[in-house]
């Protein structure tokens, strides 16, 4: 079956009154971006308080579906079928030609729900309900009416130039369009569940920002480009992710050096944590993003969190709190990005963990650690700031 | 300043090697099987190249045949066989410090394809024990395969007492060499020395990579494993690969043109690595140093630092190694060679391999030397408890 355009199906967007537009826009644009790479010529336009994407010529089906699913706002996907307006007659044929191709297995409850925008049609919406089920009952026998569960709801819609046939929903991303939310900065690492964190949140609207911390020898030109890869996975969602690429070494030295080592991992957090907020507010994020859930590993109990929060002004969202590895190792799947996070190379969190890191650790007594890098601290936190790398993902 | 010392894992192409490749690809291109000129001409490069070899390995041109590399070749000569000779018996012989190549071609005819496989140990200088292939040979004994130079650690094995050795309990026995690390570091005669099967690779010797060669002997049994329009005389059917073909003829004509000079080049530089490596506290350079191990390859331990943080520092410096050997690195499992040898724990995940070419020379040495002066007391400091 060739489809001429899809109709999409947005949910929450309905509901937000006089902003609506801006929703709607920001749709459109993520639509339009989702789709450059797609062959074929699309046309993504809003009418009639709806938004459809016109595909008249050749195009790829199955790239331009996979395409819109991941665009975050949209709840369904319907493929159309633009039918010449040439009479009631040819409309009848039209339709039974649909359903046949459409459902081999004729075995099946249909309602017909005509609506017309072209209030001159010389039949109103009820008369082509019934002549249109009419014809459907008496070419195929198997098929029976159900208007209240109909197993197919054959949508016949009369416009201004063309007649609109669709039957089938194909589920969206759901969530919200990016843009509508601002812009918030994701703590990437190479592992399975800040990807799956950034995923989430941009779900909700949100733009990405990104800081992966690298640590050079220890950390491989492999594994940072592997962080590369995550966030591009990721950005096929979200869109376009500035990568901060930041060089954490001297730090994780310093601080291996001058602090206990079953500190380490903490404090070390707590400076990665300051490091992102501050590419954070440069480049106006309304928040951090990590990949935390409650109890996961040492650092992620909520007195590590706690003492990792606290450095913050800005707030951390943590999407996976609640997640646990199997909820979040689904979402990798769904998404795409599970393949890459498991390939194995180190990344700077695992370089120098202790045999045993503290699992509760006391606020006061980590700051007093901190006091130990009073000397050179402030010099390489401005250094790594200074020397970063930035990667445009896309 | 730039120095590639994984030349185990790789080489650079010799310029020529590259330009006889690109004449083949953009003017000699037809497809050697037609029958029109242009075939003629492609077959020719092939006809030439295979003189090349017959000279250098003193076999007749008939018994080479062409493959996409070591890889291949390896699993030609060891499936093929297998299959072709399974009427006389269902066991094979190798070692534990083979290429996996061998190793996974060897485990998938036991548990595909009901064959017996036995691995032979290595001593703790890396080479196989012969008592063990004495004691590993029986009637149902069809191939043993041993090979010519270990691509980590740079042993030499005993192939010629090897040969001897299954030669003499039963002469029907094959015997197949993957000489992927030896070719091109020492002449090598395998019709004289008894052996039936060579594998030989191509980029391991300044050719090109995806090339390769195998010998097999005028009376060994050996049947295809991919089929196709019949070239090679059947056994290893697909249009040659006539660039790869012919730049890597030229490539082992001009690495054996001065053989003996680069390998002693070779030698004195590698002794003078090692002397220079052995002031540096708590290292060990695993299997022999002698004329016993290759030319080209030092596989150096550092205790207490990870093989990884030592490569990518080196790496910083310009400076390319690999972690054990470049084929298993990227997964990070420790290597069965060492252990094998008994190599103590401690250098276990801590060994690099720096392996040398006719282009090495003494100054990239000393600056590999210097760097690993300043660097390894360095990355000790930091190290995980």
């Amino acid at each position: 079956m060739k489809f001429h355009s899809f109709l999409i199906k947005y949910g929450e967007i309905g509901i937000k009154g006089k902003n609506r537009y801006l929703f709607e826009d920001a749709l459109v644009r993520q639509m339009r971006y989702a789709l450059k790479d797609v062959d074929g010529e699309f046309i993504v336009h809003k009418a009639q308080g709806r938004v459809y994407v016109d595909c008249d010529g050749e195009y790829d089906y199955e790239e331009t579906i996979a395409s819109l699913k991941r665009v975050f706002g949209i709840v369904g996907i319907c493929p159309v079928v633009k039918l010449e307006d040439l009479g009631f007659e040819q409309l009848k044929k039209d339709v039974v030609a649909y359903v046949d191709e459409m459902y081999p297995d004729k075995n099946r409850t249909f309602k017909v729900e005509a609506r017309r925008s072209r209030k001159n049609y010389p039949m109103n919406s009820m008369e082509i309900n019934c002549d249109l089920g009419e014809v459907l009952l008496e070419t195929f026998s198997e098929m029976k009416v159900d208007v209240h569960k109909p197993q197919i709801s054959l949508n016949v819609e009369v416009r201004a130039k063309h007649i609109y046939l669709y039957s089938e929903i194909i589920p969206g991303a759901g969530g919200m369009p990016v843009g509508t939310n601002g812009k918030a900065m994701l703590l990437l690492s190479g592992g399975i569940d800040s990807p799956v964190a950034g995923y989430m949140v941009s779900k909700r609207g949100v733009g990405l920002e990104a800081t992966y911390f690298h640590a050079p020898p220890y950390t491989s030109e492999r594994a940072k480009e592997k962080v590369v890869d995550l966030a591009r996975l990721v950005s096929k969602y979200s869109g376009p992710i500035k990568l901060n690429v930041v060089n954490f070494t001297d730090i994780q030295l310093y601080i291996y050096e001058k602090c206990p080592h079953e500190e380490l991992t903490i404090i070390m957090r707590r400076y990665m944590m300051k490091i992102a907020e501050h590419f954070a507010k440069e480049s106006g994020c309304l928040g951090l993003i990590t990949g935390e859930s409650i109890g996961q590993v040492a650092s992620q109990t909520m007195q590590s969190l706690a003492a990792t929060n606290e450095v913050c002004i800005l707030p951390v969202y943590r999407p996976l709190i609640g997640f646990d590895k199997q909820e979040i190792v689904d979402v990798a799947l769904k998404i795409d990005t599970y393949e890459t996070s498991i390939l194995p190379f180190e990344d700077c969190c695992t370089i120098f963990v202790a045999k045993h890191p503290v699992t509760k650790p006391n606020l006061e007594r980590i700051k007093k650690s901190e006091t130990h890098l009073e000397e050179k601290i402030d010099e390489l936190y401005n250094e790594a700031i200074r020397s970063v790398e930035t990667i445009i993902v896309k | 300043m730039e120095v590639y010392l994984d030349n185990s894992a790789t080489t650079r192409c010799y310029g020529e090697v590259a330009e006889i490749a690109a004449k083949v690809m953009c003017g000699d291109y037809g497809n050697p099987s037609s029958m029109h000129k242009k075939g003629l001409e492609a077959e020719h490069h092939i006809r030439d190249a295979k003189e090349v070899f017959a000279k250098l390995l003193k076999v007749d041109a008939r018994t080479l045949y062409f493959t996409s590399g070591g890889t291949e070749s390896d699993n030609l000569a060891l499936i093929g066989c297998a299959r072709a000779n399974r009427r006389r018996g269902n066991h094979l012989i190798t070692t534990q410090i083979e290429h996996e190549a061998i190793l996974n071609t060897m485990r998938h005819l036991e548990e595909e394809e009901g064959f017996r496989v036995t691995y032979l140990p290595v001593d703790e200088n890396g080479r196989v024990q012969i008592e063990a292939l004495k004691e590993a040979l029986c009637k149902e004994t069809i191939l043993v395969s041993v090979m010519y130079v270990n691509n980590e650690v740079g042993a030499v094995q005993p192939i010629q007492e090897a040969v001897q050795t299954v030669k003499s309990f039963n002469r029907n026995i094959l015997f197949h060499s993957d000489a992927v690390q030896g070719f091109g570091k020492y002449q090598i005669y395998p019709k004289r020395m008894g052996i039936d099967l060579l594998s030989v690779s191509s980029h391991k010797i300044h050719g090109p990579k995806g090339m390769g060669l195998l010998y097999i002997g005028e009376n060994v049994k050996i049947t295809p494993i991919a089929y196709g329009g019949g070239q090679q005389k059947n056994i290893r059917s697909g249009t040659e690969n006539v660039p790869g073909i012919a730049g890597m003829a030229k490539a082992a004509s001009l690495i054996y043109a001065d053989l003996k000079g680069n390998t002693e080049k070779m030698r004195m530089l590698k002794k003078h690595f090692m002397e220079g490596v052995s002031t540096i506290e708590n290292i060990r350079i695993h299997g022999l140093t002698d004329e016993r191990s290759a030319p080209h390859i030092i596989s150096v331990g550092f205790a207490g630092i990870r093989s990884e943080v030592l490569l990518h520092t080196l790496e910083e410096k310009g400076i390319y190694v690999s972690s054990g050997s470049a084929c298993a690195s990227n997964h990070p499992a420790v290597s069965g060679v060492l252990k094998g040898m008994g190599v103590p724990r401690e250098y276990l995940d801590s060994t690099l391999r720096f392996s040398l070419s006719e282009f090495t020379t003494l100054e990239e040495i000393d600056y590999t030397l210097e760097t690993l002066y300043n660097c390894v007391p360095m990355l000790r400091k930091y190290t995980r408890h």
